[in-house]
């Protein structure tokens, strides 16, 4: 099993993770009726754990600023208020629209162009096919840090307009290998070998086979890597910061500037907080069986 | 097809850190254009002999420990606990992992929150908590005091709340992954629970495990969201180089900004290219 089996086989690992043990009986599986009392009793207790995040941001959220004294801080808010959410969407309304216009594009370019390299490199199996990969896995460790500057200097040269047009460009760019590898091991794991042998064709004929045959039976692949694309990018704040400012930045940039500075408004940070994860909380709960697999699929990805 | 893909990356990935490399051998110290003389490594020289760079260091190498070790246990504890099947599993499961999904940023806020140093009579947040629940011993002024091991653990909690799920769902996989015949055979040998798991179950995880490690491993040394939201970018106590860079950065330093982002890379490099030749050659071998 090589290591990236672990990051392999995308709808598969999902698929892997539902598909419950065989035998659950008593002896079968070595349990006592105790031991799965116990059992459960932790469980609960690590739910419990995970969410206590979740139940601050939430009461917080509703609260008046008369009702955040250190004391009350736990307590259900005094009375209900919608004014903190006001707030943190007038703030971030503009913020959105960009994040949103900048997370699509990117997350369907970026997939478009890690299917066809995937197909490229799972199938064609030319000289030196493995030192491409490697040279392209590489991309998605480096830390961001050590190209920032020049990036920023070759936009400007480029002149590529500021803001969403800059970021879309980087996250295209930089999405590459983690969609390279997602596809490479979709192609090379799911797709009957029958049709793919039908494609082992060069030059032009390469590129009519992947447009008739591969790409229509590769949308299970793209759920995954635009659901892993939309949330790294939804989620970005290194190339937001570095690359745009608070008139033409995402929202990550915006939900900082809300919750940051000397005086914080707390309510307003939580109701923002909440606000800026909502469309990859979405997300998640509709496509969740897709997220795991994104996740496997991504296991090398940070 | 994969030439276009080769040229992007070999001038953005390998054609711009050479240039950063570039920059960190000059002295250019402003953001003004215009000529600058190299200096070999003198930047470097100057970085490692330089309390608050090494300070970065230390800080970040406590935090990846404490990081990595946190992710685990919990990652394997969930994964323990589930892989045999409960009901609502996949309740359990996807309210392990939604923190994921959400940006440092948001949980930064959140967990700014939680961990504030307040204690006693004024506690806020988590030392609030412990203080309605009589758990006195438990209050702590978090990242703000104390030996840097207490305080980079703190500002690895919330990345431990963030990313356990990940792990967990990791070797959910790898459990879910291992033919039954495996296990049905050891307890028709007569092994107990505890040398099935040690000897049987555990020997087919390593692969993911040494996976979990590197994902883990490239993901602290590059942590930088969570600290700026948590503490913001200008803590002494809670540096790392990843958020020195960027200090360093502001003060339009680029020659020294450029050196503190290759020797990121560098740390980098060490950990996961192994890691990639290991895992191809694997592969040439199937």
């Amino acid at each position: 099993m090589s290591a990236d089996t672990a990051a392999a086989a995308t709808g598969q690992a999902a698929a892997a993770i539902r598909r419950k043990p065989q035998k659950r009986g008593v002896i079968a599986d070595g349990s006592t009726r105790r031991s799965r009392t116990v059992r459960y009793a932790l469980l609960l207790l690590f739910l419990l754990f995970v969410l206590i995040p979740v139940y601050v941001v939430l009461i917080t959220s509703f609260k008046t600023s008369a009702d955040t004294t250190a004391a009350s801080q736990w307590n259900l808010p005094k009375t209900w208020t919608l004014d903190p959410w006001r707030k943190a969407w007038d703030v971030l309304q503009p913020y959105m629209v960009r994040s949103l216009s900048l997370a699509i594009p990117a997350a369907i370019i970026s997939s478009l162009i890690g299917s066809m390299n995937g197909f490229v490199l799972a199938r064609w199996r030319f000289p030196g096919a493995n030192i491409v990969f490697a040279f392209i896995l590489f991309g998605m460790f480096i830390p961001y840090q050590a190209i920032m500057l020049p990036l920023r200097t070759t936009f400007t040269n480029l002149d590529v307009t500021r803001g969403v047009p800059t970021l879309i460009l980087a996250h295209c760019i930089y999405g590459i290998p983690i969609c390279t590898l997602i596809f490479r091991n979709y192609y090379a794991t799911i797709v009957p070998n029958e049709i793919i042998e039908s494609a082992r064709v060069d030059g032009a004929g390469l590129v009519q086979t992947y447009l008739r045959i591969i790409l229509p039976i590769s949308i299970s692949g793209f759920v995954v890597t635009l659901i892993w694309q939309f949330t790294s990018v939804w989620n970005d704040f290194l190339f937001a910061l570095f690359l745009t400012q608070q008139n033409n930045g995402p929202v990550t940039l915006g939900l900082a500037a809300l919750a940051g500075g000397q005086k914080v408004d707390y309510a307003a940070s939580m109701a923002g907080a909440l606000i800026t994860s909502f469309p990859t909380l979405i997300v998640y709960i509709l496509l969740g069986r897709w997220f795991i697999g994104g996740l496997m699929a991504g296991a090398l990805k940070g | 097809m994969l030439l276009p893909t080769v040229l992007l990356l070999g001038y953005f990935v390998y054609g711009l850190i050479a240039w950063s490399f570039n920059t960190s051998l000059t002295d250019r110290h402003t953001a003004r254009k215009g000529p600058a003389s190299y200096v070999g490594f003198a930047n470097y020289g100057h970085l490692f002999g330089e309390d608050r760079f090494l300070n970065s260091l230390k800080n970040l190498g406590v935090l990846t420990v404490a990081f990595i070790v946190g992710t685990l246990i919990f990652g394997l504890i969930w994964a323990l606990l589930l892989e045999k099947g409960v009901p609502g599993e996949s309740i359990f499961r996807s309210i392990y992992l939604f923190p994921m999904a959400i940006s440092m940023i948001a949980s930064g806020v959140v967990w700014g929150w939680l961990l504030n140093p307040s204690q006693g009579e004024d506690a806020r947040g988590l030392n609030r908590l412990f203080e309605i629940l009589h758990l006195h011993f438990l209050e702590n002024p978090w990242w703000t005091a104390g030996s840097r091991w207490t305080t980079m653990a703190s500002i690895a909690l919330p990345a431990v709340w963030q990313l356990s799920g990940y792990i967990m769902a990791l070797f959910l996989a790898g459990f879910r992954g291992i033919p039954p015949e495996l296990r049905e055979a050891a307890r028709v040998d007569g092994a107990s629970e505890f040398k099935l798991y040690r000897h049987v179950l555990f020997p087919q995880l390593s692969p993911i495990a040494l996976s979990a490690l590197i994902i883990l491993g490239h993901m602290s040394l590059k942590l930088f969201d969570l600290i700026y939201a948590i503490t913001g970018p200008n803590q002494f106590r809670t540096e790392v180089p990843a958020v020195y860079m960027w200090n360093t950065l502001l003060r339009s330093d680029m020659a020294k900004s450029a050196a503190i982002a290759i020797v990121l890379l560098a740390v980098v490099a060490v950990l996961v290219i192994p890691y990639i030749a290991y895992t191809v050659r694997q592969e040439n071998e199937e």
